[in-house]
């Protein structure tokens, strides 16, 4: 089975994608997480609703109000432009923009959850031991939250990799810029090249397959050497 | 200024705090109560674990809580042991003991050895938490308490979530901490045995409120509340084991003001044991009794009487050299020896319960 350079170009371009968005989102959406589990303030609940509504809205929808913000009359696309950045639809770094927008609740809120399955007892007792909050958060919340992060990691990056509908509204259709392996299917497909989408569509497949099997196959694990000390 | 001054007012919904004590700086000071009663909030408030509005706290002198002062828990100098061990999960044994042990400053750490030897986990070190039993962890809870070399240690219900075995696996490691720690202890705790055992001063409250607060032996012989360790009134004597008579098993036991025979359970000569009489296993005699299967004694004053429970009863507090006991007595047997205060009588103790 072999796949051409431009659908190896678009593989590339799409691990990439989603491999960068993971890794801001681990930077930008654990504050947030964090945010949503401990706080009791009233804006729990607007700003909980506005992280998970990528999940409910059509991608298309999304990816119109990114395109308008950031279009050169939006205030993302002024801030740029005045920045000396340019503008940002139908780069890669648009892209990127986009994506972590779109996957916002899928960084969010398995964090979110594994922080507040934490419970405040670990952090009250790192107090009671002389870590000051920051010390508290580093040592005792993120070590006890990791399975929550890779959880997240993984889904991040997997939903990443199978956007389709954010990336045409946003990024268009360049190859080497933003035609990911979603469009590239698309575009197999519309020329009639049923081989070429098959192939490129199994690799994704049999990718969306794996990430989910070791998911799972660690989750059991994890839960198997916690269940024999129960 | 070497106590510590506590003074919390709580509102929660369904609970009131309103607490204005002193505490000695030295010594093991249960807070005991039901559940409810606002012993643990109590011993949060302190931790700097809850946060009263209104509130003072001064330990030593050093304001930790006023109106313009609050000391975050990581910058308090103490220990906490919580109920339930809560080990960090992610570290080894000797990982939770350094965790604390290296954020203090470098001149106050101590080696952990002591704490270790004290507690008895030295083969456990390089063990997960979740590979410990119950009555482990919580030796080794207490062990990463001390080992941030506190100035006071906050114990709450440390034995609570232990079955009674294991209970009696660490009861022995608190009474050297007793014996041991120059430090004040604030054990919370609803077990009256832990308290007979453990505490030099008592603090009984109930409903959010203190209801006394005093040295052991003189808080349990009040009559006009009278605090019950358990189902019984009665109170609790330091005393030291003085004679060990072979022929008979028995021992002697000294303790402020006068000496008890007692069941000897191998406690060597010299060796600290604590005394709980309780009211009904000691009567009142006008004269010396010759002819009476009691072994116990002891020529008391009477202090004060009150009515007990029961509307035939009384409990008679008489002093005994520097302590004092309590007795049960009918109110007929009470008006047949005219109890008074101020009177000579003879106090027999037909049994009493030795304890470590």
């Amino acid at each position: 089975m072999l796949l051409s350079d431009s659908d190896l170009q678009a593989i590339w371009l799409t691990l990439r994608l989603a491999g960068i968005v993971t890794a801001i989102l681990f930077v930008v959406g654990t504050p947030v997480a964090w945010w949503l589990s401990r706080t009791r303030s009233r804006w729990k609940g607007p700003i909980g609703a506005v992280v998970a509504l990528p999940l409910v809205l059509p991608p298309s929808v999304l990816g119109f109000y990114l395109l308008v913000a950031m279009g050169p009359n939006g205030p993302v696309g002024q801030l740029t432009a005045s920045l000396g950045l340019g503008l940002l639809p139908f780069t890669f770094w648009g892209l990127v923009v986009a994506s972590v927008f779109y996957s916002f609740p899928f960084m969010v809120q398995p964090v979110q959850s594994a922080f507040e399955s934490i419970g405040e007892r670990p952090l009250e007792v790192a107090a009671t031991l002389r870590a000051s909050p920051l010390d508290r958060f580093f040592t005792v919340a993120l070590p006890l939250a990791a399975p929550g992060f890779l959880t997240a990691g993984i889904l991040t990056f997997a939903h990443t990799v199978g956007e389709f509908g954010v990336v045409l509204m946003i990024g268009g259709n360049i190859p080497g810029v933003t035609r990911v392996a979603s469009v590239q299917i698309y575009d197999h497909v519309e020329a009639m090249e049923y081989a070429d989408a098959h192939r490129l569509s199994a690799v994704m497949v049999a990718f969306s397959f794996l990430v989910l099997l070791s998911l799972y196959a660690w989750r059991r694990n994890a839960r198997g050497a916690d269940g024999s000390h129960g | 200024m070497d106590d510590i001054a506590a003074r919390f007012q709580l509102d929660w919904p369904g609970f009131r705090l309103d607490v204005d004590l002193t505490l000695p700086g030295r010594g093991v000071t249960a807070l005991f109560g039901h559940s409810g009663s606002g012993k643990t909030t109590l011993l949060r408030c302190i931790a700097g674990l809850e946060r009263s509005r209104q509130g003072f706290l001064s330990f030593k002198g050093e304001v930790w809580q006023d109106a313009r002062t609050w000391l975050p828990t990581y910058r308090r100098p103490l220990g906490y042991v919580f109920q339930e061990a809560s080990l960090f999960p992610h570290l080894t044994v000797l990982g939770n003991l350094r965790y604390g042990q290296k954020r203090i400053a470098a001149d106050q750490r101590r080696s952990l050895d002591q704490a270790i030897e004290l507690l008895g986990i030295g083969p456990l070190l390089a063990r997960r938490p979740d590979r410990l039993s119950g009555g482990e962890r919580q030796r080794v809870g207490i062990a990463r308490a001390l080992a941030v070399s506190p100035r006071v240690l906050l114990m709450d219900e440390p034995l609570a979530a232990l079955d009674l075995k294991r209970k009696q696996e660490i009861l022995p490691y608190l009474e050297r901490l007793h014996d041991t720690l120059e430090i004040p202890v604030l054990y919370v705790s609803h077990s009256p045995d832990e308290v007979a055992r453990l505490a030099d001063h008592l603090v009984a409250m109930e409903g959010g409120r203190v209801l006394a607060s005093g040295p052991l032996g003189e808080t349990l012989a009040r009559l006009d509340l009278p605090i019950r360790l358990g189902e019984d009134a009665g109170v609790v004597l330091d005393a030291t084991v003085a004679e060990r008579d072979a022929q008979w098993h028995l021992a002697r036991v000294d303790f402020p003001g006068g000496s008890l025979w007692t069941r000897d359970q191998g406690q060597a000569i010299g060796q600290h044991v604590r005394v709980r009489v309780l009211a009904r296993d000691v009567s009142l005699a006008a004269q010396h009794q010759e002819h009476t299967s009691i072994l116990n004694l002891l020529p008391g004053r009477v202090d004060a009487m009150a009515d007990d429970e029961h509307p035939g009863l009384a409990l008679v507090r008489v002093r005994v050299g520097d302590s004092v006991l309590l007795a049960r007595l009918t109110k007929r047997s009470a008006a047949a020896l005219g109890v008074t205060p101020g009177q000579s009588l003879w106090v027999q103790v037909k049994s009493v319960a030795l304890m470590e």
